[in-house]
């Protein structure tokens, strides 16, 4: 052992960080804070999202617009898409279980660059405050979240830059994340540890990173001209002043397609550490589902103009965003595949993490379906626009990454908090979300293909039940996270606790301490080299009793 | 006696084959059609709800089979197989994907070919468009360019009706330039092909009939035409499909199909007197 340690360790050492619970609160460098700092604040933020979501499921019960005003109303569903999407699902997936897991799976002791880490988090509050404080001074955005310019040029002027400074300031926070993985992941890799040792999170995040570098500053980018236009009266996307709107829609759509890859590729990732552990088998095809992330990111780069099939795209184009957008289904397609291989002949633990992720296959396997279908543009033209793509983008961002969210949060708690969820809550948990999931969204599926436009705060009344279906749906998915926050708060006053490694797994960041310490493993950190070796009987040593050192030992 | 898995897996594969053609066949989620694109819009929807119908039923069969068949029981502590990959499968379940999307990709241009969609691509290139619309330049010479909508009727000798439609926050105008009409709603006789000149005033519309299924945005500074046969007597609804305001939920008209006679009729009242 090389590690030298303190000559004299003084009983009451001077740190320059709070402990305790008040680190939670400061600029913290480590990564596991940063990492629950994240998830606790995007889950703040998720039940603002669902307050408003539930708004807008209030004001649908009826066929006529009676519960807020028509501005409000789109107010709130400006507000409900970026909040959802740029405060809860995105910082989640990236910045949470990203900043927890990744120093643990490379083998290091914090991410590359701390302070950035640090600084990239604490962009989110404010910019979350100012985004829903916009809507009491003067009013939030009404012009949805793509912010289409004319509109957005002529809805109040106050409400929109609010909402372009916020995002603006939540795409810096991603891309500074971003860069920070990919340093993190390439360089900081512990001697011995190959880029194909990597557990598949590394991938997903990798993959991610990617996109979110090449992306989002064209999204910010875009923003700018469009404030431009909104406070000097320029004329970039405004028709009034010679500009051209669909020119917005094109760079709007580069980013935010591959925006959808940024939050569901993470959660690929998330059920690739998470159905192994609970089947008990490695994880099937890794070298497909490596190439299969890549291939997705390639894809996802240049498929944006099948959002604006409508917006006198010319055929050519039409043509080649179909064919490129649909073949995202077959790299998509192995990794599902994969998955059930992976489950088949398992031995599978039917508890909370498992079954969620269980249930995140289904419901993405369903939201990819409609998604082919909607890449083909003789069907798009039908329902674009309409409530069938509503059902389509919630069955994927919803049933895509909110379920892997849980999922993750059932199967990672114990490490977080060193005692273990509940798994009968847990249950109810997973049964009331799906099924008030499938209700609510199902159904909007048949509106969209029979008339019911999105965005409306008023209908034609022949889709009455079918939308008060679907509130009650919202309603149960709303009672569904009750259990849930039970759970939590029980369990982390009094649940059993959980040990270094309920799970039996054999990823680096059950191989130390629940909680781990501040840098992760006391003494060397354990190289794993076969993240997923489930199954194999011989040469097998008992996780239960193994330390970081017997691994880092098994050379072969 | 135990059966065989593989015929097993047989009759599963039969039984969602003849699911996926009922579901195509005997269920009904589109609204009624009313225009010569819907049956072809149809079409290519029930294929892509067999093909969906088979994949889902039989992806969530394997999921909840594999729930339930190898559920680990109480106190157990073993590992399943040590099975890392299989090439030959990997390779089986990438091929079938892209096989059945390249179909879908071919069969879906093909569709859209006879909706008209692709009338434009075939007639080389994007830059010559202009030229095709040939009932625009003539009623309106040194007019400014229109986009065109992405589908026309399927073929292009009949007469034409134009009618102009104007988009603004929160209604339609519709005026038939030939007749000098404008009316609030509008009315088309079947069997007639329909030429859209649609433009926008303030900010992106949509107009959207959904038993004929076609759509288009209305984009300010961008005039579109858009081209559709109405097949089918009766009143549909015209819905904006774009966000356009605080009232877009309300931004709704309707269009009335007519028997060519009593379109006549309905145009014979309407037009306004004029001195001559």
């Amino acid at each position: 052992m090389t590690i030298a340690s303190p000559p004299s360790p003084s009983p009451q050492p001077l740190r320059l960080q709070p402990t305790g619970w008040l680190r939670y609160f400061s600029f913290s460098l480590d990564h596991k804070v940063i990492g629950l700092q994240y998830i606790v604040c995007g889950f703040l933020f998720y039940f603002v999202g669902g307050a408003l979501a539930g708004v807008i499921r209030t004001e649908l019960a009826t066929p006529i617009s009676d519960f807020v005003s028509r501005d409000t109303y789109n107010q709130v569903l400006t507000l409900h898409g970026t909040v959802m999407i740029f405060l809860w699902i995105v910082p989640v997936v990236n910045g949470g279980f990203g900043n927890y897991l990744i120093p643990f799976y490379v083998g290091a002791r914090d991410m590359a660059f701390p302070r950035l880490n640090a600084v990239a988090f604490w962009m989110i509050p404010p910019s979350g405050l100012l985004l829903i404080s916009s809507y009491f001074i003067g009013g939030a955005a009404q012009s949805g979240w793509t912010a289409y310019p004319p509109l957005s040029l002529t809805t109040p002027a106050m409400g929109q830059i609010l909402w372009i400074v916020s995002v603006l300031l939540l795409g810096g926070s991603s891309i500074f994340g971003g860069i920070n993985f990919i340093a993190t992941i390439l360089k900081f890799r512990q001697p011995g540890l190959k880029l194909m040792m990597l557990p598949m999170y590394c991938w997903a995040m990798l993959g991610t990173s990617i996109l979110v570098v090449l992306a989002t500053p064209v999204l910010a980018g875009t923003l700018i001209l469009l404030s431009l236009d909104i406070v000097a009266h320029t004329g970039f996307f405004n028709p009034a002043a010679g500009g051209n709107a669909v020119v917005y829609q094109h760079l709007f759509w580069f980013y935010s397609h591959p925006a959808v890859y940024i939050m569901v590729l993470p959660a690929f990732g998330l059920v690739s550490e998470i159905l192994p552990v609970h089947a008990r088998k490695p994880l099937f095809g890794y070298v497909t589902m490596v190439y299969s992330i890549m291939a997705i990111v390639i894809l996802g780069l240049v498929v944006w103009a099948h959002h604006m099939f409508t917006s006198g795209t010319p055929p050519w184009m039409r043509l080649f965003f179909t064919i490129a957008t649909a073949f995202i289904a077959v790299p998509t397609g192995i990794k599902f595949f994969n998955w059930i291989a992976t489950l088949w002949q398992g031995r599978l633990a039917l508890n909370s993490a498992m079954l969620f992720s269980c249930a995140f296959i289904l419901q993405f396997v369903f939201g990819g379906i409609t998604g082919v279908a909607l890449a083909q543009v003789p069907f798009d033209v039908h329902v674009h626009d309409t409530y069938f793509v509503v059902a389509h983008f919630h069955y994927i961002v919803y049933g895509g990454t909110v379920f892997v969210i849980f999922a993750s949060i059932y199967h990672w708690f114990p490490k977080f908090s060193g005692r273990m969820l509940n798994e009968h809550l847990g249950r109810l948990h997973l049964a009331l979300t799906f099924i008030g999931f499938n209700l609510c969204f199902a159904p909007q599926h048949w509106l969209g293909l029979n008339g019911m436009p999105r965005r409306v705060a008023e209908y034609d009344p022949q889709f009455t039940l079918i939308n008060q279906l679907s509130s009650v749906g919202a309603l149960l998915m709303a009672i569904s996270t009750l259990p849930f926050l039970i759970n939590v708060v029980m369990s982390l006053l009094q649940g059993p606790a959980a040990g270094p490694n309920p799970w039996r797994a054999l990823t680096p960041e059950w191989l130390t301490s629940s909680p781990p310490p501040v840098e992760n493993w006391i003494g060397a950190a354990p190289l794993v080299k076969e993240p997923y070796g489930y199954g194999s009987t011989e040469g097998r040593i008992d996780v239960n009793q193994a330390r970081g050192q017997d691994l880092w030992r098994q050379q072969p | 006696m135990r059966i065989p898995s593989a015929i097993l897996t047989l009759i599963a594969g039969m039984a969602l084959v003849l699911l996926g053609q009922w579901v195509a066949n005997d269920v009904n989620w589109l609204p009624v059609s009313a225009s010569t694109n819907a049956p072809v819009y149809d079409e290519l929807f029930r294929v892509l709800l067999a093909i969906g119908t088979m994949l889902l039923v039989g992806m969530t069969g394997v999921v909840v089979y594999s729930l339930i068949r190898f559920r680990r029981r109480d106190g157990d502590q073993q590992d399943g197989p040590p099975v890392e990959g299989n090439l030959s499968l990997e390779l089986f379940w990438t091929a079938i994907p892209a096989v059945v999307v390249l179909f879908l990709g071919i069969y879906s241009y093909d569709i859209y070919d006879r909706m008209g969609g692709m009338t434009d691509l075939n007639a080389h290139g994007m830059d010559h468009h202009v030229a095709e619309l040939a009932s625009v330049r003539q009623s309106q010479p040194g007019d400014e360019e229109r986009i065109w909508g992405g589908i026309a009727p399927a073929s292009g000798n009949e007469t034409v009706l134009p009618v102009e439609v104007t988009a603004l926050q929160f209604a339609f105008v519709f005026h038939y330039p030939e007749q000098n009409i404008t009316s609030g709603e509008l009315h088309v006789p079947t069997g007639q092909a329909v030429e859209l000149r649609l433009k926008a005033n303030d900010v992106i519309h949509a107009f959207w009939v959904p038993e004929f299924r076609i759509k288009q945005d209305v984009i300010p500074g961008q005039p579109t035409v858009l081209t559709f046969t109405a097949n089918r007597i009766g009143d549909y609804p015209i819905v904006c499909a774009e966000l356009c305001g605080p009232y877009h939920g309300g931004m709704r008209s309707h269009v009335v199909v007519d028997e060519p006679e009593s379109f006549a009729t309905w145009v014979e009242t309407n037009t306004p007197a004029t001195l001559s």
